[in-house]
């Protein structure tokens, strides 16, 4: 085997290639290693580019308000699998710089401007350091310990006055603006006059007068307020003649403040919180806080509960390629008919969802351990009969509906494309990324809970186009359907929880990424915990705001009507974009 | 053939359509308005349309389906209502937004607290239908409702609740949820069993 070849199969002891720069991170219950930020981006170039750390998939910041520092948590990833290398730069807090990694990964970008969003880290040699989930002229940095939002009450629930004392109040009437808004001290909102989005508009490429032809750029604001963009969504487009010549998405209109809230909840208040990140898929949302926690614990579900989980897990990914796949036909046109017909496959599924968890969408059914409810046989028979029959005929009939439909094919062939080596770069996750010939699935790469078990192919795609996107999403649901049979098949009998069902959860301190392979991608959950009951810090990579950082890859060069397409093609929940 | 594949599409959306009406004349007057009707839309083996059409048609919930917590209370000899809640206050510590308020009844003479509220709040505005007061309540006092059709006009008077339209009576829980009423007065005539023969030994 060649020297290069080797050094990319082994997982590399930091501590011997750079003695000086690199040392573990010794801290009870934490992993991986604390770099020097001076040498930060010396250290990930060699480890891209010699030993196959190719993708990163999670950068986040913490604030260590005790010790006064914060520190900025990098995950990488071999394309070829395997677990990941954490490394950590520490900063002081009121010197909180640190090299930029856009330069060396562009999937970077947006988690760089979170995490100086919302911490104030400041990433030197960023391209574009702007808010990205707060506005523009928002003054101060949410996420830091010493930042109080405005219904704030106590430092973490449950709170006092709920219960003893118990006069109740609204949250509203104690503001004095009657609303949820704080002003900085010495602001005067009367006087005070918003900027326009100067900053975006600078950003964007213009066309360069060529060969004596004046050309003349147009910048279109596509959105949040559009029946296409998935939500709340806003691209600024700059625009020659009807070309794109580049496009910079702009998010944070759904911005719920979930980290911080899940900072002050206890371990098991946010697991209902977590439904509400990416809507359409709470069961997946749950298996990801629920695998992170766990990993925190060190406990493991038994067995009844993992075959649960993960026929959980398998319906709402086909839930959500199908629903997918009709609402990427309603963004090019086919107006809603492909989209009822799929919302119907989900009206069945969602009505096992509500028999077995109580909900249709907020399914809030996983616990540390297992699983809220038993699943009783009359709901398994009721799954049996829809994934032995009823759905891989409705999947076919949607392959002959649209996949040969001429109107289909010539807007979709050859559209958006995303070449592999850009995927990687970017950090898509999911689909995007499969799509586009990179078989990298997280249940295949770092197989959890019983997937290692269970027989199912890896769909890939090796042109990267929305009509590619679009078949990869019937490959999975059909890969799905093996699964769910499988699962139906071997489900055995037995206790759905490991331990009595407490609300009081006993977390060791330490750190936790747990990720699974959601239908939209990599999603992951980052959690740190200093023993208390809740969390110190609490971070979701979200799949959906990382694979938006190939857009703009995607839509450059193609028409302003394919945009939309592009769009729909990535499938993005502004849950989970926003957070 | 070019058009090929659109003329397959139309084809597809045809038969939807026409097995819509193939559909009504097979099940002719039951296939609207009656109960089995609803079972047959909503049956794995639907075709054509499969709309309910609320509010004339309602879909039955299941027995996990869970919206507003309620409070149970044991009727008495005379009517009077004894709530199972003992202010024990857990439903209020584990609820995720916190829109449970509890105050406890102390005993008039002695001044010390007595396990029933002297007022619970219930601000359903906030209330996220998560379940998880209803699930770790050990005296089995509080239980998720089925009851969806709960809107007013009024936000600021109306939709904080309180005992008087919180509680409702153990025979309505057991209409609601069979199964899990079952179970747990099982449950409870096991361990009211066991008590009885450890103090007849004891």
């Amino acid at each position: 085997m060649s020297e290069s070849a080797l050094k990319i199969a082994q997982i590399p002891d930091l501590t011997l290639l750079f003695p000086d720069k690199v040392r573990p991170d010794t801290r009870p219950g934490y992993q991986g290693y604390i770099v020097e930020r001076e040498h930060l981006l010396e250290v990930v170039r060699l480890l891209r580019d010699e030993y196959g750390y190719d993708y990163l998939s999670s950068v986040t910041g913490v604030d260590y308000l005790p010790e006064g520092k914060m520190e900025v948590v990098y995950h990488l990833y071999k394309t070829l699998g395997g677990p990941a290398l954490v490394l950590k730069a520490q900063m002081p807090r009121e010197d909180a710089r640190v090299p930029s990694l856009v330069s060396l990964y562009r999937g970077a970008e947006f988690q760089e401007r979170e995490a100086w969003d919302l911490l104030g880290i400041r990433f030197e040699g960023h391209p574009d350091l702007r808010r990205i989930l707060m506005w523009e002229g928002f003054a101060g940095f949410p996420l830091r310990k010493d930042w109080r939002e405005p219904y704030f009450e106590e430092e973490a629930k449950p709170f006092k006055s709920r219960w003893p004392e118990g006069f109740v109040f609204r949250a509203e009437d104690r503001n004095p603006f009657g609303d949820n808004v704080q002003y900085p001290p010495g602001f005067d909102p009367e006087s005070w006059t918003p900027a326009d989005d100067e900053a975006i508009y600078r950003a964007l490429k213009r066309a360069t007068d060529q060969d004596d032809l004046h050309a003349d750029t147009l910048v279109v604001n596509l959105g949040p307020q559009h029946p296409s963009t998935h939500g709340v969504f806003r691209m600024v487009v700059s625009l020659v003649e009807e070309t794109i010549l580049d496009l910079k998405p702009v998010m944070g209109y759904l911005h719920r403040n979930h980290e911080k809230i899940g900072e002050r909840n206890t371990f098991l208040q946010n697991m209902p919180f977590t439904d509400r990140l990416d809507y359409l898929c709470s069961m997946s949302n749950n298996f990801g806080y629920a695998l992170a926690v766990e990993k925190l614990m060190g406990i493991k579900p038994p067995e009844r509960a993992e075959y649960i989980r993960v026929m959980m897990a398998e319906l709402t990914r086909f839930l959500n390629h199908i629903f997918a796949i009709g609402f990427l036909l309603n963004d090019l046109g086919a107006y809603f008919t492909p989209a009822l017909y799929a919302i119907e496959e989900r009206e069945l599924i969602l009505d096992i969802f509500e028999a077995v968890s109580g909900s249709r969408m907020m399914c809030n059914y996983f616990r540390f351990g297992g699983v809220a409810r038993d699943v009783s046989d009359d709901i398994l028979e009721k799954v049996r009969r829809l994934v032995n029959d009823r759905l891989p005929r409705k999947v076919d009939e949607m392959d002959e509906f649209l996949t040969r439909n001429e109107i289909v094919r010539e807007r979709c062939e050859g559209v958006g494309i995303l070449t592999a080596e850009q995927a990687i770069a970017n950090s898509a996750s999911g689909p995007v990324l499969r799509a586009s010939g990179v078989p990298y699935d997280v249940r295949r790469a770092e197989p959890y809970s019983i997937y290692d078990r269970l027989e199912f192919d890896v769909a890939v795609r090796y042109h990267g186009d929305i009509y590619d996107r679009y078949l990869i999403r019937l490959d999975e649901m059909r890969q799905s359907l093996r699964i769910l049979q499988q699962v139906l098949r071997d489900i055995p009998e037995g206790p759905i929880m490991t331990g009595k069902p407490q609300y009081q959860v006993r977390v060791p301190p330490g750190e936790a990424y747990g990720r699974v392979e959601g239908p939209k991608g990599e999603l992951g959950f980052y959690v740190v915990s200093n023993g208390k009951p809740n969390p110190w810090r609490y971070h979701v990579r979200a799949p959906s705001f990382i694979n938006l950082t190939s857009l703009a890859d995607m839509a450059r060069g193609n028409k302003v009507a394919d945009v939309v397409a592009i769009l729909g093609s990535i499938d993005i929940v502004l849950g989970e974009v926003d957070r | 053939m070019t058009g090929w594949g659109i003329l397959k599409s139309l084809w597809v959306t045809f038969r939807h359509l026409v097995v819509t009406y193939i559909e009504d004349i097979r099940y002719g007057k039951r296939r609207y308005f009656t109960p089995e009707g609803i079972e047959a839309r909503r049956s794995s083996d639907v075709q054509g349309i499969f709309t309910v059409q609320y509010p004339e048609e309602k879909l039955p919930v299941p027995e996990a389906f869970r919206y507003l917590p309620f409070l149970v209370y044991e009727e008495g000899a005379n009517g009077e209502r004894q709530l199972r809640c003992t202010s024990c206050g857990i439903c209020a510590k584990v609820c995720p937004p916190q829109c449970i308020w509890i105050v406890r009844k102390n005993d008039p003479q002695t001044g010390r607290p007595i396990p029933t509220p002297a007022a619970f709040y219930i601000d359903v505005d906030i209330c996220m239908n998560c379940g998880f007061c209803a699930e770790y309540c050990p005296f089995d006092a509080i239980k998720m409702d089925h009851d969806y059709e709960i809107a007013s006009y009024d936000r600021l008077r109306e939709h904080i609740f309180d005992i008087e339209r919180l509680a409702k009576p153990v025979s309505y829980y057991a209409s609601i949820r069979p199964t899990d009423y079952a179970l747990e007065e099982a449950a409870r005539a096991q361990k009211s069993g066991a008590k009885k023969t450890e103090s007849a030994a004891g």
